[in-house]
């Protein structure tokens, strides 16, 4: 069999002059075309002729030592994330490299581009089960875009330009690259590097066809209910500004994914809310009354439909997505319009009339008041003396206003951060959205601080998900990126416990975690903390954890036994959402 | 929608690791495939795969944009059986001596198109191409006769309508693809709203 597909036009001129240079030095040179400034990684056994190259090239590469290979690969998500750019990942060959699993798997649903360099094994050991060999590309199969093993240094070049190209175009994700140790020291002649922008077999982007849009525009102009919702598609695709241009001149109401959330401003006027299992009360029920459902680059997770045979059965749906494969895949479309939404959603602002909804958008706005009455007003201003989680977010709405990049993990607090944050720009909400990994967010929130240096970045976290990867505090200690660490502790792991008591007769099953002294935890790795749990402290303590030079970490005591609400229950319609315990 | 036979045919790269990309697609669904046969195609360098799965045809579109997903995968097609000319080959051993015997197995053999492979004093082979049913018969047939091994091949199926790959991969290596290199045609055919 071929080993590699090299297409003719990639095909180096012969006339170019070449120089030898090693495997190793071919994957620097290849990040260095790629625009890599930080490389997120962990050197081993079989990734040290590459960390031997690193030396050298120390003065433009950074490099940040993670202390588990998950933290690298979660820091590359959060600095994708933050950044737009491609996340960078060494590690080495074996438990290094399963260690990328959850990451990877964490990418791949959330359509993250990172590309994973691992180190492997000699080629003339595959198979032996030689010390730390692991079928690394088998693993990796099902949870990367592409992956691919080197045996042979030749083929370094090209493929890590297939790599960064595959990676960032089209519906970005993970690719993982696994490279012998024989290859990393192989000499060969370097006839320099050549981005890639064309494989055969590949076609990221579906041509525009403007028959759909004109057809998607009909059903728009048409409409009386329209309905527009949201995901990461728009960050993706860098069209919030085609977005917001879209809506505007649409006038119709627009609810986001939690992935989709900061691409419109929160407080933009046609901005309803947010989607889902615990997204608002407006655009949960009226999804189902609208007559025109129009989801731009969302892909209809079940978090966000509830029971699909009670989802938006009364609505004509118009898809937009880059990606063929999720038309039809959960919700059926009424006009597919594929492609990238930074080429569909001009053409179709360009077909439909400026309108505005006011009765509609009314509508929205009296779900959004009944909801204010029944849960947001005793969240946010609580009229007792224990925090809550929703107060914090406002506080620290106010203090950020709006410009932080929130970087949260996942249970009860992601569900309050994303409900109440307040975001301006785009690219501000790190989560981990599809896969729901606890212990993302504090190596995510490394990341996104590279990522983005201009502005501050907030890990929130729970207690439980800081427990999984808080070796990262390490990585703050000795590197130093700014990372405000904002810790909601109800001494529970709360989502599971709240649905013990909602639907497993209060039946408290290994939820009851204990914590250790976070702030001695964060001193011992030279981290300046606080813990507070009375209210008078809450303001001037999210001051101070801003305000300080450096990362700092705020533990704040929380309610034990608050709920997020309000909730659509598993199995249920979107429309059957509550807004309280009782309604269940 | 009913569960029917279809037979998906995919034009890809050759590149190790492929097959597992495509095998886990039907697996991670917990979908059984009932035949699958790599080889080359009419095009010198696209492998094709031809499966063979049990599935209603929603699903089994679903499948096939799955499978374009991959970065190495050209096109998928997917058919029913009426759509496509398909064989299988399989091979019998049975015992020399019986056979020579027995006289009806030689016109059963006729009835059943068989050709014999290897004749040798202790056991014969014979061949047999066709559809399932053709293959499984002959089975019946000769199992009172001792047979010895039994084996068959995958499903290879030529599509009836297809204009074969070589155009179409002319589109696919230009920069910018026509219409049809960049979305899958099989769209068109069955569902309303990709007729335009």
């Amino acid at each position: 069999m071929d080993t590699l597909q090299i297409n003719k036009d990639q095909v180096k001129p012969t006339t170019k002059t070449t120089t030898s240079i090693s495997g190793s030095e071919a994957v620097l040179e290849a990040f260095l075309a790629e625009g890599v400034e930080t490389i997120f990684g962990y050197p081993g056994g079989a990734i040290m002729p590459i960390y031997d190259a690193l030396y050298d090239y120390n003065d433009r590469l950074k490099h940040i030592l993670v202390r588990h290979e998950q933290g690298a690969i979660h820091a590359a998500q959060g600095y994708a994330r933050a950044s737009g750019e491609v996340g960078v990942v060494f590690a080495t060959s074996g438990p290094g490299a399963t260690n990328l699993v959850t990451g990877l798997a964490d990418a791949m649903i959330d359509s993250t581009p990172v590309v994973c360099i691992t180190g492997q094994v000699f080629a003339h050991l595959l198979g032996t089960d030689a010390f730390q060999e692991t079928d690394v590309i088998n693993i990796t199969t099902p949870i990367t875009k592409w992956n691919y093993q080197v045996t042979d240094a030749t083929e370094i070049p090209a493929v890590l330009a297939k790599a960064f190209y595959i990676a960032k175009s089209g519906r970005p994700g993970p690719v993982l690259i696994d490279i012998t140790k024989n290859a990393q020291m192989q000499k060969f002649d370097y006839a320099g590097y050549e981005k890639c922008n064309h494989i055969r077999s590949y076609r990221p982007k579906p041509i525009v066809r403007k028959s759909y849009v004109e057809e998607a525009a009909k059903l728009i102009n048409e409409a009386e209910k329209p309905f527009v919702i949201f995901g990461q598609g728009v960050i993706l695709g860098k069209a919030e500004k085609e977005f917001k241009k879209f809506i505007e001149k649409s006038g119709i109401p627009a609810a986001w994914t939690i992935m989709g959330m900061s691409a419109l401003p929160t407080d933009h006027p046609l901005g309803v809310g947010m989607l889902g299992m615990h997204g608002n009360y407006g655009p949960n029920v009226l999804t189902n009354e609208c007559d025109v459902l129009i989801a731009i680059g969302m892909r209809f997770d079940d978090r966000v439909t509830g029971r699909l045979d009670k989802y938006a059965k009364q609505a004509k749906i118009v898809h937009l997505d880059i990606d063929p494969a999720e038309i039809d895949k959960n919700v059926k479309a009424e006009v597919p319009v594929w492609g990238d939404c930074k080429e569909t959603l001009p053409l179709l602002t360009e077909l439909i009339e400026p309108k505005v909804y006011p009765a509609w958008l009314q509508h929205f706005k009296d779900f959004q008041q009944q909801e204010e009455d029944k849960v947001i007003k005793e969240e946010l201003n609580p009229t007792g003396d224990i925090l809550t989680m929703g107060e914090v977010l406002k506080e620290l709405n106010a203090l950020t206003n709006g410009d932080a990049i929130i970087v949260t993990d996942v249970g009860q607090h992601q569900m309050v951060a994303c409900r109440y944050a307040k975001f301006n720009q785009t690219r501000s909400n790190v989560t981990s959205g599809g896969l729901g990994t606890m212990g993302f967010a504090l190596p995510a929130a490394i990341g996104a601080a590279y990522g983005d240096p201009s502005r501050k970045t907030v890990a929130i976290i729970g207690d439980g998900g800081f427990q999984m990867t808080l070796q990262e505090l390490g990585t703050i200690m000795q590197f130093k990126p700014d990372v405000k660490i904002l810790i909601l502790n109800n001494q529970f792991l709360g989502m599971v416990r709240q649905w013990q008591q909602l639907f497993h007769e209060k039946r408290y099953s290994f939820v009851d975690i204990t914590s250790p002294d976070f702030v001695q935890v964060a001193k011992g790795f030279g981290i300046p903390g606080k813990s507070i749990s009375k209210r008078e402290d809450l303001q001037s303590s999210l001051k101070e954890m801003l305000d300080n030079k450096g990362s700092f970490l705020l533990e704040i005591m929380v309610g034990k036994e608050n709920n997020v609400f309000p909730m659509v229950p598993q199995g249920r319609g979107v429309a059957e959402i509550v807004l309280s315990r009782e309604e269940i | 929608m009913l569960k029917q036979e279809y037979t998906i045919t995919v034009y890809t790269e050759n590149q190790i690791g492929l097959l597992n990309r495509i095998a886990i697609i039907f697996s991670r669904r917990k979908i059984n495939v009932e035949s699958l046969n790599t080889s080359p195609s009419e095009v010198d360098s696209v492998h094709r795969f031809t499966i063979v799965i049990n599935e209603t045809e929603d699903v089994v579109r679903k499948l096939c944009r799955q499978i374009e997903k991959q970065v190495e995968v050209l096109k998928a097609y997917y058919n029913t059986n009426d759509e496509i000319i398909w064989q299988e080959l399989a091979l019998y051993k049975v015992p020399t001596d019986i056979i020579a015997e027995h006289v009806q197995v030689e016109r059963l053999l006729r009835e059943h198109g068989a050709n014999a492979v290897v004749i040798r004093k202790d056991y014969t082979v014979f061949e047999v191409a066709g559809h399932r049913e053709e293959t499984d018969n002959l089975i019946k047939v000769l199992e009172p006769f001792g047979l010895i091994e039994f084996v068959r091949s995958a499903r290879v199926a030529i599509i009836k309508a297809s204009d074969g790959f070589h155009e179409k991969l002319k589109e696919f290596e230009y920069r910018e693809p026509g219409e049809d290199a960049a979305e899958n045609e099989y769209l068109n055919d069955n569902e309303k709203v990709f007729t335009m």
